[in-house]
């Protein structure tokens, strides 16, 4: 990574803030208990103007949208809507103001119509009071007529739209507000083509009315037809924002990952073994399609894809939660069958799971009795569990894992996210696997501990282990992996030793682009 | 424990100080590595039950100053005999609670099963046969209700409301509530003496010992501590938690069998109804025991101590002249007590 773009106070003239913008960000920062989420963003945007928002999954995009719709409070900086500064203390403040988001899950009621859903809090009244329903249908129907809808019926249930047209119906309810700003998270991600095409025209349409289009999407290919600037956000820190002739898909790409890989991941080289797992043209329903990959002992191969590209799929299918319906599993040139946890955990297979609060740990039990609680037969005589060897093995894990505790007995609910991590990670070392499947290993832990996982890693393949990695932060796939596999929709779509895995061709494998880097 | 490649529990050591954030991991390090002392520790992980101890201390100490017959041997006989079999029923119901489930049904279950005891006595046969059969009985239908909330996942809740009105609508249908007497006198367990102590005292005392131990130090006590804890997390780990929830409620079922004995034989007559609002003072005990209702926690000493506790209550209730009909609204305010500080204590409120 020699061109690591994006400096702190780029002077460029896409950055400087224009006298007429309608929302202007100075120096937001955002933290939520020790965690900070965003550091200092500033930006603007403009009256009829589309300006995208980018960044990986935990850039801060999402809080950054949030609180300029008035859900969170930012804790320093300022917000300008219309050259005034603001302090939105709920979303219905902001909707005051005129600025509307329309979210991923849209928020509709399902059992009420399209016009009840679009003046729900602000319907015309009649004289004395009552609500004017002849006036409200006819004004949905000149909003959705405006968002070129002409089929949809105002009087329809919303629980019987497609999804397509319920973000219409969001859409043309944020314009019966007065948006002069309209904020779009991800609004094309679960729209098929065709949906896609028209949300495109209509956004086009809004923009061309002067309404300003804050636009959250991972797809380049609308970035770069629809938008007019594009704000880069990393590790919740503001990296650039520049007009859309300026950049090219690459650059935008090394601007949302780049960085000096080397002083975080400290990569180290042992010697790889024999190959210890191996898929062939392994099949889980529709969520995991003829995927083959085999790792070696020593080796950490990295899984990168989007959100939902099928990762944590493969990760239960070779594990046992979600058997494999048709393909092959070897495990050291063995074929083997893996139906339930169990038997993959009896075959050595260890997976720490994405979610470490809902099927890692056991948060009302005690760092001694979660370190044993894959392990208790080989833990216990006969019936009983041998309580010395048991806290031993805690100790000792507490030790070598440096989980900071007052003791064994500290219950897990506790602990620090780092912490409580560290102590799922010794569970599923306490098999003794062969295999270590790490599902999002450092999602939500502070930079220390995550540090401290990355040489944990490095540490557990220079005695053999195999490690699967699967990540969402691209740095940290890169950074770690021998060898990175690139899944979309439930495929492997493309497979990179550590030398090709660069962040624009792993980058553009993920976002479902040609590559023309790799081979 | 035994990674690949090295001996025996040597994974290598966490160098927290060669990555570029020391300084927070140390700072973090000071401020919780203090360690606390065995009392401090023994004082937080047996809160629950010490409590219950010291406020049955207080009650025996101060109506005993008030009134001295408090103590006599009658009346503590008929605060731990005659309450041991709600102490009994508690630990299965302290077991389906930590397994994150729950039994309103059991009240009526005791009352089938003392029936059916009662009704086997009658016509002559022997008491080994008639104390067996209830308690079969009581883990088979409890294990078809285990069966229906593992394996059909239907919420224990529902099944269990449900299995109340077929059990009470039938017993009331099939014996009119008529009153069962002339039962053999070597049938009437409840009534034995062993060293001289009534055996629902030996009962109660065993049981709550060995299941104690067997919840704290075996395999299978731990896992039913992880099913109610992280049911995912359990079944991650490769506990096989459907079989473990049926053979809860099978425990289950044994002790609503041994409880039924117990209170059929207290007197030389059943009535073959079932006893009132009996399934609350057996969830109570557990709650008030430490039992959270949330799964997970809980032990089945603090439920036995909780039934006693109620007993004692009950009883000094009587000897300081005020109604028993105070009894039901003390118990109530003690579980609301123990939930606020059960959720006080795991942060849900301030």
């Amino acid at each position: 990574m020699a061109n690591v773009v994006g400096s702190l106070n780029p002077e460029s003239p896409a950055d400087a803030p224009a006298a007429n913008a309608v929302v202007e960000l100075i120096g937001i920062s955002k933290s939520f208990g020790p965690v900070k989420v965003l550091k200092d963003v500033s930006f603007d945007v403009r009256p009829g103007e589309v300006h995208a928002l980018l960044g990986e999954n935990g850039a801060g995009k999402s809080t950054l949208i949030k609180i300029i719709a008035g859900v969170h409070e930012p804790d320093g900086g300022s917000l300008k809507v219309a050259g005034e500064a603001v302090r939105f203390r709920s979303p219905r403040e902001a909707r005051r103001r005129g600025v509307s988001t329309v979210y991923q899950e849209l928020l509709l009621f399902p059992e009420l119509t399209v016009a009840e859903n679009i003046f729900l809090g602000h319907a015309p009244r009649l004289a004395w009071g009552g609500l004017d329903w002849a006036t409200m249908r006819s004004q949905a129907r000149k909003l959705l007529d405006s968002l070129d809808s002409h089929d949809l019926d105002v009087s329809a249930k919303v629980v019987n739209l497609s999804v397509a047209n319920r973000q219409r119906v969001e859409i043309a309810k944020a314009l019966s507000q007065d948006a002069r700003v309209l904020i779009m998270d991800e609004p094309t991600a679960s729209l098929a083509e065709a949906d896609v095409r028209r949300l495109m025209l209509v956004v086009k349409a809004l923009r061309a009315r002067g309404v300003a289009i804050i636009y959250v999407s991972h797809r380049m290919p609308e970035i770069f037809e629809l938008a007019d600037r594009v704000t880069v956000l990393r590790d919740g820190g503001f990296v650039g924002t520049k007009a859309i002739g300026e950049v090219d898909r690459s650059m935008l790409v090394s601007m949302m990952v780049g960085r000096s890989l080397d002083q975080m991941f400290p990569k180290v080289h042992p010697t790889l073994g024999p190959v210890v797992l191996e898929l062939r043209d392994v099949s889980h329903h529709r969520e995991v399609q003829h995927a083959s990959l085999s790792v070696r002992a020593g080796e950490i191969l990295g899984i990168a894809g989007l959100v939902g590209s099928g990762r944590t799929e493969l990760a239960l299918t070779i594990f046992g939660i979600t058997p494999a319906t048709s393909g092959e599993i070897l495990l050291e040139g063995r074929p083997v069958k893996i139906d339930s946890p169990k038997t993959g955990r009896d075959l050595g297979i260890s997976y720490v799971p994405e979610d470490r609060g809902l099927q890692g740990l056991v948060k009302s039990m005690t760092i001694r009795e979660n370190v044993s609680l894959a392990n208790l037969r080989r833990m216990s005589r006969g019936l009983l569990i041998r309580f010395a060897e048991e806290v031993r093995v805690a100790r000792e894990a507490i030790k070598s894992l440096g989980v900071r505790t007052r003791g064994p007995e500290q219950r897990a609910r506790e602990l620090s996210g780092g912490n409580q991590q560290k102590v799922v990670i010794a569970k599923w070392l306490e098999v003794g696997p062969k295999v270590l499947i790490l599902d999002e290993p450092t999602r939500g832990i502070d930079v220390g501990a995550k540090a401290e996982i990355y040489a944990l890693m490095g540490r557990l393949t220079q005695q053999g282990l195999a490690i699967i990695m699967i990540s969402s932060e691209l740095p940290e796939v890169l950074g770690m992996s021998d060898r990175v596999l690139v899944m979309n929709a439930g495929a492997i779509v493309a497979t990179f030793d550590r030398a090709e895995a660069t962040p624009a061709a792993v980058g553009a494998a993920m976002m479902r682009v040609e590559m023309a880097a790799a081979a | 424990m035994s990674p690949p490649g090295g001996p025996k529990g040597e994974y290598p050591r966490a160098q927290p100080e060669g990555t570029p954030v020391s300084s927070v991991a140390s700072a973090e390090m000071l401020e919780r590595r203090p360690t606390r002392s065995p009392l401090a520790k023994f004082l937080e992980s047996h809160g629950q039950e010490l409590v219950l101890l010291a406020a049955l201390v207080v009650i025996f100490v101060a109506v005993g100053l008030y009134n001295p017959r408090f103590l006599g041997s009658n009346n503590l006989n008929a605060i731990f005999a005659g309450n041991a079999y709600i102490a009994v029923a508690a630990i299965g119901m302290s077991l389906v609670i930590i397994s994150g489930h729950i039994d309103v049904s059991v009240g009526a279950l005791i009352g089938v099963l003392a029936t059916i005891a009662g009704t086997l006595a009658v016509k002559g046969y022997s008491p080994w046969v008639c104390w067996a059969v209830p308690v079969l009985c009581g883990m088979v239908v409890n294990a078809f209700i285990g069966v229906l909330v593992a394996y059909a996942r239907i919420p224990s809740i529902v099944v269990t409301l449900g299995m109340l009105s077929v059990l009470k609508g039938g017993l009331i249908s099939v014996t009119g509530g008529a009153w069962i007497s002339n039962l053999p006198q070597d049938f009437l367990i409840a009534q034995m003496r062993l060293f001289g102590m009534p055996s629902p005292i030996w009962f109660m005392l065993i049981l709550t010992a060995v299941m104690a131990l067997w919840m704290k130090y075996s395999g299978a006590g731990r896992a039913i501590y992880a099913i109610g804890g992280n049911g995912d997390a359990a079944r991650a780990v490769g506990i096989p938690i459907e079989r473990g929830t049926v053979l809860v409620f099978a425990f289950h079922g044994f002790f609503a069998g041994l409880a039924a004995l117990l209170l059929a034989t207290q007197l030389q007559v059943i009535q073959s109804t079932v006893p009132n609002g009996l399934e609350l003072s057996i969830i109570t005990a557990s709650v008030i025991g430490g039992v959270s209702i949330l799964g997970g926690t809980g032990t089945v000493i603090g439920s036995t101590l909780a039934a006693i506790l109620f007993a004692a209550i009950g009883s000094a209730l009587i000897f300081v002249n005020v109604s028993a009909y105070w009894l039901r609204s003390v118990v109530g305010l003690l579980i609301l007590v123990t939930v606020l500080a059960d959720m006080a204590r795991r942060g849900r409120i301030n």
